[in-house]
């Protein structure tokens, strides 16, 4: 019900709100005070709140670091819990400022939809949770299985593609919200549940015994996960691209929470550049100098916010792998500052 | 006083010395006029910003998306379906699934609600109980809660398909649905189904006749028994002198399900389950107050008259009835197609799901397919109101 509203009442922004001007998606939020961000239901290592309403994760901190941008205050976010089949016209509509939502970037959402991917701040592929007492060691195995997914999602599209090309046949069984589709699977109505890998690590801490699932070794797609602005406003995704890069770049440059107010006296003219003491960068992106200063202050760089929220920090024990810097092995690569 | 002033008013419609924006009749037109511009107006302005709107922001705002592949697949679909299908025809399987759900949904909470509605009126103290409390249960708590509550507690709770629950006839039942035997036809088969056709004519035929037979000699005839013979043993005779052309397949656990057989599934039978029982709650209300809105002079009277009881429910009291209960049933059964929607909490493909779900988040045309949802909607609630008008005027008290 709560997401019929929200589609109505993104639609009837639509109708009556007079055509908005492109750009000023800044200034809004600055007149406002407050960012709005829109992110997933609920989902442990990316964005989820705890029993008191504070969110964690990182998407959570992707949002964070935008405000810190802005405001110079990690905590003037409002979230805004969507699911999967209403992110993006919330976006559209307005009603959120950036999605942080582990969407994937994909041709068609990127061009048809009016939205506009700036980054990957994750990157991801599609894989099968599956009891272990079903004795299966490969997707391949599933002829047959019915296997749970959340509606309107790139895995949805994936899952037909692969069985088809695989001539196995499936049951499907489709929810509108994630918690649905676990909680399907957890209850045994489905064989197996498929979502992003990330995404099955996650879940799996949700179940009463965790060890009694095991992840699939195959990954049948490439799911880069990234921020999401409405097309048409250029300062306002260079803004959230460049947060993302400069958590990067911060990373690779050795800036981290702990040392960033020693760093501002580095020598390294790269640190200069990144920390706003030389150049005036921020000021070209709408903001103050020191913007990349108040990310890594508040924030965190990259590496730090990867391992609180979904590396060896946190419950989830994910390993860098792909999400590595690129002079590390991964793909993570930030263009420079200059 | 009122005398005196219609001379006045029928005087200023003819009297040309009074402007036309004075004349009352002409300026009520004139006010409707305008009202009925500025409305339109508003609607089309409307209409352009949405357009603009969705222009400026770059949103498809035609239905290009229509025959493009869909790309997902739909699980229970009644049509053949797969991913390299339409959007066009995904919308037909949720369209389908929608008014599968609502004909069986109608069909059986009709059943369903006479027995309730009838039962509350026994004379029997038990049954009358039970009956009020099934009503009071299942009419104060909120559907959605039903719902779930089937769905999650009810039918998940049953054993997985390798330790499905034997039913009798070769059917199982497990948390992937009921299995049932399905029918596998030879040929010769459609013998039988000219005999079912052949028989229900035969039935109706004789129907007509008994009736007729009735109005001239008041002599009753044996209408039920010959009926059931008609349609039920005309086609059986044929089934055994065609060689028995139907046969069953028996659903064989194979891997991680059943193969053969024909599966309902546990999202369909929840949600046609739950707007059943919910539905049916309110209809024996209406049933109810409609039985006792005829006032009991009227079973006095046919009593007098000598008709015994079944006659007297048949020839005096349901038609009365009848009257009372047609208009809130017809809200009832629009209800239940409209609250199908909440199919969307437990998974089962009908059209709110399929379309105002997965295509809508697809395509991002979210304008378009929640127009269309909506339009399909009022078109099924107002065909089925439209069919129940007809009966209603065909049942209504004639006056002479």
């Amino acid at each position: 019900m709560k997401k019929t509203i929200a589609t109505l009442a993104a639609l009837t922004t639509l109708t009556f709100a007079a055509v908005t001007a492109q750009a000023g998606t800044l200034d809004q939020v600055k007149q406002r005070g407050m960012l709005f961000c829109g992110v997933s239901q609920g989902l442990p290592g990316f964005s989820q709140p705890d029993d008191k309403g504070n969110w964690t994760g990182l998407d959570v901190d992707g949002c964070r670091a935008v405000a810190a941008v802005i405001f110079n205050d990690p905590t003037k976010v409002k979230f805004v819990a969507l699911s999967s089949k209403d992110r993006f016209t919330s976006l559209q509509s307005g009603e959120i400022d950036v999605l942080f939502r582990n969407s994937t970037w994909t041709m068609q959402r990127d061009t048809e939809l009016g939205l506009t991917f700036v980054g990957v701040n994750y990157y991801d592929g599609q894989g099968f949770i599956v009891r272990k007492k079903l004795n299966v060691a490969s997707a391949l195995e599933l002829n047959g299985a019915s296997i749970c997914v959340q509606q309107g999602t790139t895995t949805e599209l994936n899952l037909a593609d692969y069985f088809r090309s695989n001539k196995i046949k499936y049951e499907g069984v489709v929810f509108a919200t994630d918690d649905e589709t676990v909680k399907a699977y957890d209850s045994g109505r489905c064989d197996s549940y498929t979502t992003d890998a990330s995404g099955l690590f996650a879940d799996r801490l949700k179940f009463a015994a965790p060890d009694e699932h095991v992840i699939l070794p195959e990954i049948i797609s490439k799911e880069p996960l990234g921020p999401v602005v409405r097309r048409g406003d250029d300062q306002w995704a260079a803004l959230v691209k460049w947060t993302h890069f400069a958590m990067l770049n911060a990373e690779e440059l050795g800036v981290s929470t702990a040392n960033v107010d020693e760093k501002m006296k580095s020598d390294n003219p790269e640190v200069k550049r990144l920390l706003g003491i030389e150049g005036k960068f921020g000021e070209d992106l709408g903001v103050t100098n020191d913007w990349a200063y108040r990310i890594v202050k508040h924030v965190g760089n990259y590496g730090e916010v990867f391992e609180r929220n979904v590396g060896e920090g946190s419950p989830l024990k994910i390993k860098r792998g792909l999400n590595a810097l690129w002079n590390k092995g991964g793909l993570q690569y930030a263009p420079p500052i200059r | 006083m009122h005398s005196a002033e219609r001379p006045q008013t029928e005087n200023s419609g003819h009297n040309a010395h009074v402007p036309l924006w004075n004349n009352p009749v002409y300026r009520g037109w004139g006010f409707q006029a305008v009202l009925i511009l500025l409305t339109l107006y508003l609607a089309y302005s409307a209409f352009l910003n949405t357009v603009a709107n969705m222009r400026a922001h770059g949103i498809p705002t035609d239905l290009g998306f229509w025959p493009t592949a869909a790309g997902f697949d739909i699980t229970q679909s009644p049509i053949p379906y797969s991913a390299v299908n339409s959007y066009g025809r995904a919308f037909l399987v949720g369209l389908l699934n929608t008014l599968i759900v609502g004909a069986v949904g109608i069909v059986l909470t009709t059943l369903l609600g006479f027995t309730v509605g009838v039962a509350r009126l026994s004379k029997n103290w038990i049954v009358a109980q039970f009956a009020a409390i099934y009503i009071e249960a299942f009419r104060n708590t909120p559907l959605l809660l039903q719902l779930l509550f089937l769905y999650n507690a009810v039918l998940k709770s049953l054993p997985g398909p390798r330790q499905s629950i034997i039913l009798p006839g070769g059917a199982f039942l497990n948390n992937r649905g009921l299995i049932l035997p399905n029918p596998v036809i030879h040929d010769g088969a459609a013998y039988i189904g000219f005999a079912l056709v052949a028989g229900v004519a035969a039935a109706f035929v004789y129907l007509r006749w008994a009736a007729v037979r009735k109005a001239q000699t008041g002599q009753d005839s044996p209408v039920i028994r010959v009926a059931v013979g008609l349609i039920v043993l005309l086609p059986l005779l044929v089934y055994f002198a065609a060689g028995m052309p139907v046969s069953l397949e028996f659903p064989v656990l194979k891997g991680f399900n059943f193969a053969g057989g024909y599966q309902l599934y546990p999202e369909f039978v929840a949600l046609t389950g739950g707007l059943v029982l919910y539905t049916a709650a309110f209809i024996a209300e209406i049933v109810r107050a409609g039985i006792q809105a005829v006032s009991k002079g009227q079973s006095e009277a046919a009593g007098a008259l000598g008709l015994n009881r079944a006659q007297t429910l048949k020839l005096v009291i349901i038609p009365q009835a009848m009257r009372v209960i047609i208009p809130p049933l017809t809200s009832q059964y629009l209800n239940l197609v409209k609250n199908s929607t909440l199919a969307i909490f437990i998974g089962y493909p009908e059209l709110a799901q399929v379309f105002m779900g997965t295509v809508l988040n697809q395509t991002g045309a979210a304008v378009q397919c929640v127009a269309i949802t909506m339009m399909v909607y009022l078109t099924i609630s107002l065909t089925t109101s439209v069919l129940m008008n007809i009966y209603n005027s065909r049942k209504a008290l004639v006056e002479r």
